[in-house]
């Protein structure tokens, strides 16, 4: 079979569809999972141990089982105890929780890096729980995140054309349908394949030049 | 009321075969990894820019839409795959891409003066990598094996969407059988849970294997 650039340039609009659908579903994604982290971080902190204890086995939990099987739990268990998620929903829902679980130890490394010292000195200059967090601690923890963060948001953006299997019209899900209808493979597949190489290659140089700007913090 | 035995004996057989898929990928990743890892440390351009593009290509693109690249575009390019190859294939050089970088970084790792002690005592090139160099990086690339199998063995879901019966998909069998949809997919969810537990176990015993009698020498 014969590589075809009129059949590329016909399916382009429907696969731009996609791609609007995959980025969409990336940019939620990493929303819901920056909030999810940051409240697993937050609860393994805590010094109620039950909290912590089972919020971190969760997470474990989470890390330990495919993301894929995840989606098919929100997907088709939720509905039998009568939450009733739409696609797009369900799929963000699954990649925030499992990605949230990975940028928990991105806090958690961050936060564990700010030296001691400044928590003894806020304590010493008599500076609130919560005026230590937001005007010395979270400052300086934040700028060190950013790069292993956004690492995470382009392994996620690699991960949404699972999102097809609970049937999210996303970009890998518009080509299998034309791929089903027009019985030809090789474009659409080989579409799919280009368009996240690039996005990546255009994200990697972008993660080059955070980790650049905020990698490090001067001393 | 169901009767749930001969369908755990089906989601049994779909983690035989997801454990099949896991050693075998693994298998076929360690070797890429190596392969492409001491190639980005080669002498020679040719070789470094080879092993560059494999690992950009490879973690720049969805496990996904290479497993579906690698099942429904390569027979049209002559070459036919059972779904077992083809997602062997995808999985061991998608993780073998992520593993090459760890590969490198090891051995990037070690100190200078290794170097300057083998050339010291007149050791060739190969064999200060094989008794100076490797043995001491090996150590350090031990506990990111270990993630990376993890990764591969949640990877592994990503087959059934290709016609492999793996534990995913014999959930999704058991599902469709039965109209159950809570029994099938937290079994698959607690079966990968333990798998991805036991790796663990696993690496971290072989780790402290492997440090026995390096304590004082090294970290």
């Amino acid at each position: 079979m014969e590589w075809d650039w009129a059949f590329v340039w016909q399916i382009f609009p429907t696969m731009v569809e996609g791609a609007k659908i995959t980025i969409l579903a990336t940019l939620l994604g990493s929303v819901l999972a920056a909030i999810v982290g940051l409240g697993i971080a937050l609860a393994r902190r805590s010094s109620n141990r039950v909290l912590s204890r089972s919020v971190g086995f969760a997470a474990e939990f989470i890390r330990g089982t495919p993301l894929l099987v995840q989606l098919y739990f929100i997907f088709y268990v939720l509905p039998d105890i009568g939450i009733l998620l739409a696609p797009l929903v369900a799929g963000v829902i699954g990649l925030g929780l499992h990605y949230g679980t990975y940028t928990a130890e991105v806090y958690r490394a961050g936060i564990d890096n700010v030296p001691r010292g400044q928590w003894e000195a806020a304590k010493a200059c008599n500076i609130s729980a919560r005026q230590t967090w937001v005007h010395i601690i979270i400052p300086q923890a934040l700028p060190p995140m950013i790069p292993a963060l956004a690492n995470y948001f382009i392994a996620m953006f690699k991960e949404t054309p699972l999102l097809s299997a609970i049937t999210v019209l996303e970009l890998m899900n518009q080509a299998k349908s034309v791929a089903n209808s027009s019985y030809r493979y090789i474009e659409p597949i080989t579409m799919v394949g280009a368009f996240f190489l690039a996005i990546s290659l255009v994200a990697v140089f972008g993660l080059r030049w955070l980790e650049r700007r905020y990698g490090h913090i001067e001393a | 009321m169901i009767d749930w035995t001969g369908y755990i004996g089906l989601i049994l057989d779909g983690a035989l075969v997801t454990i099949q898929l896991t050693i075998m990928g693994s298998a076929l990743a360690l070797v890429m990894a190596f392969v492409a890892g001491l190639g980005r440390l080669s002498r020679f351009l040719a070789v470094r820019s080879l092993a560059t593009a494999y690992i950009e290509f490879f973690r720049g693109t969805s496990i996904f839409v290479q497993l579906f690249w690698a099942y429904f575009v390569l027979p049209f390019l002559g070459i036919t795959l059972t779904p077992l190859q083809a997602g062997v294939l995808a999985l061991g050089l998608n993780v073998g891409a992520y593993g090459a970088e760890v590969v490198r970084g090891a051995i990037q790792s070690i100190g200078k003066e290794q170097y300057e002690a083998c050339v010291a005592l007149n050791l060739g090139r190969w064999q200060s990598m094989r008794h100076v160099i490797l043995p001491q990086a090996l150590l350090l690339m031990l506990p990111t094996f270990g993630n990376n199998v993890i990764e591969l063995l949640k990877g592994t879901a990503v087959v059934s969407l290709i016609s492999l019966s793996d534990l995913t998909f014999q959930a999704q069998v058991v599902r469709a059988q039965t109209g159950n949809t809570l029994v099938p997919f937290t079994t698959a969810l607690l079966i990968y849970f333990a798998l991805a537990s036991l790796i663990g176990w696993g690496m971290r015993s072989l780790e402290r294997r492997m440090a026995r009698g390096l304590d004082g020498v090294r970290v």
